[in-house]
C-alpha cells in the first residue's frame, strides 16, 4: 500500500493546465525524487498534494484516504509535510519560533521533538535566538526542514533542498535527508542536482513537460542513456561534478 | 523650561501614546490582511460613545469601563470583518480599501445618528492639574493615560512574543501562504488581529475622549497622524507603530514650543502638518520606517 499515490492528476492555476496526466506513489520507507527541466511541473505536482491548485480530475490518495483538494491546513493535519522551494521560512521569527510553529497543530509537549532537531541540524543551536531571514542559505534551509519535521510526519515533501547552496551544505542536506528517510519518513523530493539525487533515491520520476516521462529505480535511471543526456551529461550538471565529488567525500557532521 | 514639560512635553506623550494605540490597529491589519483600514478612526470613536454610553448607564469611571468597552468593540469589529470584509479575502487590497472607506462613512452616519453630533465630554467642567515642585503641572488624567498606554503596549508585546496566537499573527504576516502550509487556522489569526486591534483602539478613544471630548469625528481627526505613525514605524511592525505613534505625538507638541524666540516655533494650527514632514524625512532616509517594514 502506497503512502502518497498521484492517480492521473490534470490541473494547473486557474484556467491553464499545467499537469497533464501525472501518476506517481511514495511506498513506506522509501525516497522517490522528481527530477524534470525548469518548468516542467515539478514543484506543481507537489503543490497539487496540498490542495493548492485547481485539479481537473484525477485523484491524490493519503494512505488509501482521497485527499484531493484538500486545504492545505487540513493536509498538515494529516501528517503531510512540505518544504516549499522558495518562502519556506518565517523570515522575522526567530529559528526557535520557525521550529515552534512548525508544531502548531500538535496538542502535545513538543520539547522532546525540539531536541532532537537541534541535533539533527546543530549549526542552528547557537542562532536560535537570530531572525531567521538572517541566516545563511543553508542555515535556512535546515530551518525549513526542521520546521517541516516538527510534526514527525507520515511524508515529507522537499522541493529542491539543495538549490543554491554552497558544496559543503548541498552534501550536508543530503546527508540529513538520507539520516530522517533510514529513521523511517518517506520522502518526495524533487532535485536539479540529478546525478546526488538518483544516487540516494528508491525510484525515479522524470517529468517534462508537465507528463510523465521516465520512471524507475534510480540506479537504473542513472545507468540510462537518455536521462545522462538530458540530466547528468552537459549543461549544468557539467559544472557541478567536482562539487558533487566533494559534497561526497565531506566528513560525516 | 518648566513651561517645556508642563505644556508641550506631557501633552506630547499623551498624544504620542493614544497614536500608538491606534496605529497597533492599523499596522497589524496591514501586516495580516494587507490592507490600509479606514474605518480604524471611526471603530476608535465607536469606543469612546460605548463607554460614554456606559458612563451614562453606570457612573463609573472611563478606564474601569474599559475593558468592557474592548469586548463590546471586539465583538463589533468580529461581526464588521464578518460582514464587510471575509466577502473579499482573495481580492485585490484595492477592493478592500474601499470597502474599509465605506464601512468608516457607515459607522460614522450610525454614530450621529445614535448619539448626535454635537460634542460632548467624559467629565462636564476643568480639571485641575495637580502641581509638584511648585511648578511642575501633572494633571492625574494624564498620568493615567500614559501609564495604562504603556501597560498595554507591554500587553501587546507580550501577545506577540509570547502567545501561541501572538507567534502564529507574526508568522502570517510574514507569509500567509507559508502559515496556510503550516498548519496555521488563518480565519482564527484574523480573528485575533482584529480583536487586538480593536482593543488597542478603545484604548485609543477613551483616551482621546478622556483628555479632550466626544465627537463623531475625533478619530478620523487622528486617522491621519495614526497611519503616519504606522508608516513611520515600518508597515505592519507593531513596535514599530508604538515608536512611531510617540515619535509623531511629541514632535507635534514640541513644534509649537517657542524655540527660537518668543513665539511659538510653529503655530498650532499647523500641527497636522508636523506627521507628514516627519513621515517623509524618515521615508526619505530610510524607506521601510524605521523597524524596516513591508515595502511596495
Ligand atoms: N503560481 C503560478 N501561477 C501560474 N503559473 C504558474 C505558477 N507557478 C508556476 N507556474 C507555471 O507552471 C509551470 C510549471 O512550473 P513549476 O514551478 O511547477 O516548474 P518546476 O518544474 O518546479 O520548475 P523549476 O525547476 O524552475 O522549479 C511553469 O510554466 C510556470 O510558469
Ligand atoms: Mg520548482
Amino acid at each position: 500500500m502506497a503512502i502518497l499515490e498521484l492517480e492521473n492528476i490534470h490541473g494547473g492555476y486557474g484556467q491553464t493546465e499545467i499537469l497533464h496526466d501525472i501518476s506517481m506513489r511514495v511506498e513506506p520507507g522509501e525516497i522517490v525524487v522528481i527530477i524534470g527541466p525548469n518548468g516542467a511541473g515539478k514543484s506543481t505536482a507537489m503543490k497539487s498534494v496540498f490542495g493548492l491548485l485547481n485539479l481537473t480530475s484525477g485523484r491524490i490518495l493519503l494512505d488509501d484516504v482521497d485527499i484531493t483538494n484538500t486545504p492545505p491546513e487540513k493536509v498538515v493535519r494529516q501528517g503531510v509535510c512540505y518544504v516549499p522551494q522558495t518562502g519556506n521560512i518565517f523570515p522575522n521569527l526567530s529559528v526557535h519560533e520557525n521550529l515552534e510553529m512548525g508544531a502548531y497543530v500538535r496538542q502535545d509537549d513538543f520539547s522532546g521533538r525540539l531536541d532532537e532537531i537541534y541535533e539533527l541540524f546543530p549549526p542552528l543551536v547557537e542562532k536560535r535566538n537570530l531572525p531567521a531571514g538572517t541566516l545563511s542559505g543553508g542555515q535556512r534551509q535546515m530551518v525549513a526542514m526542521g520546521k517541516a519535521l516538527m510534526l514527525d510526519p507520515k511524508i515529507l515533501l522537499l522541493d529542491e533542498p539543495s538549490a543554491g547552496l554552497s558544496p559543503k551544505y548541498r552534501g550536508e542536506i543530503f546527508k540529513v535527508v538520507r539520516d530522517i528517510n533510514e529513521a523511517g519518513t518517506p520522502i518526495l523530493m524533487v532535485e536539479q542536482n540529478a546525478k546526488q539525487a538518483l544516487g540516494i533515491a528508491d525510484r525515479a520520476y522524470i517529468l517534462v513537460d508537465g507528463k510523465n516521462r521516465l520512471d524507475d529505480t534510480g540506479k537504473n535511471l542513472l545507468a540510462n542513456k537518455e536521462v545522462a543526456e538530458m540530466f547528468l551529461g552537459g549543461g549544468k550538471t557539467e559544472v557541478k561534478k567536482p562539487a558533487v565529488r566533494k559534497a561526497r567525500g565531506t566528513p560525516k557532521t | 523650561m518648566i513651561d517645556f514639560i508642563n505644556f508641550h512635553l506631557i501633552p506630547g506623550l499623551v498624544l504620542g501614546s493614544i497614536y500608538a494605540l491606534g496605529a497597533i490597529g492599523v499596522t497589524l491589519t496591514f501586516g495580516i490582511l494587507r490592507f490600509a483600514n479606514f474605518a480604524h478612526g471611526e471603530i476608535m470613536t465607536l469606543g469612546a460613545y460605548l463607554t460614554l454610553t456606559m458612563m451614562w448607564l453606570t457612573g463609573w469611571h472611563p478606564l474601569i469601563l474599559l475593558p468592557v468597552t474592548m469586548v463590546i468593540l471586539s465583538l463589533i469589529v468580529i461581526g464588521m470583518d464578518q460582514a464587510f470584509f471575509k466577502p473579499f479575502r482573495n481580492s485585490p487590497a484595492v477592493t478592500v480599501v474601499i470597502a474599509s472607506f465605506g464601512l468608516m462613512l457607515m459607522i460614522r452616519s450610525v454614530t450621529q445618528f445614535s448619539w448626535g453630533a454635537q460634542l460632548q465630554a467624559f467629565v462636564p467642567g476643568i480639571q485641575r492639574p495637580n502641581v509638584f515642585f511648585d511648578a511642575l503641572r501633572i494633571s492625574p488624567k494624564h498620568i493615567l493615560i500614559v501609564i495604562s498606554a504603556m501597560v498595554l503596549m507591554l500587553v501587546v508585546h507580550w501577545v506577540l512574543a509570547h502567545t501561541r496566537i501572538g507567534k502564529a499573527m507574526r508568522a502570517m504576516s510574514d507569509s500567509p501562504e507559508l502559515a496556510r502550509l503550516t498548519g496555521i487556522n488563518t480565519e482564527l489569526v484574523i480573528k485575533a488581529t482584529w480583536i487586538l486591534g480593536a482593543c488597542m483602539a478603545a484604548a485609543a478613544g477613551v483616551f482621546l475622549a478622556y483628555d479632550s471630548h466626544v465627537s463623531t469625528m475625533m478619530g478620523f481627526q487622528i486617522l491621519l497622524p495614526t497611519f503616519a505613525a504606522a508608516i513611520v514605524g515600518g508597515i505592519g511592525r507593531p513596535y514599530g507603530a508604538m515608536a512611531g505613534g510617540l515619535l509623531i505625538g511629541v514632535t507635534e507638541e514640541l513644534s509649537s514650543y517657542a524655540w527660537l524666540g518668543d513665539g511659538p516655533l510653529l503655530e498650532p494650527g499647523y500641527k497636522a502638518g508636523v506627521s507628514f514632514a516627519i513621515m517623509i524625512g524618515v521615508l526619505i532616509w530610510r524607506p521601510s520606517g524605521l523597524f524596516r517594514g513591508r515595502v511596495f
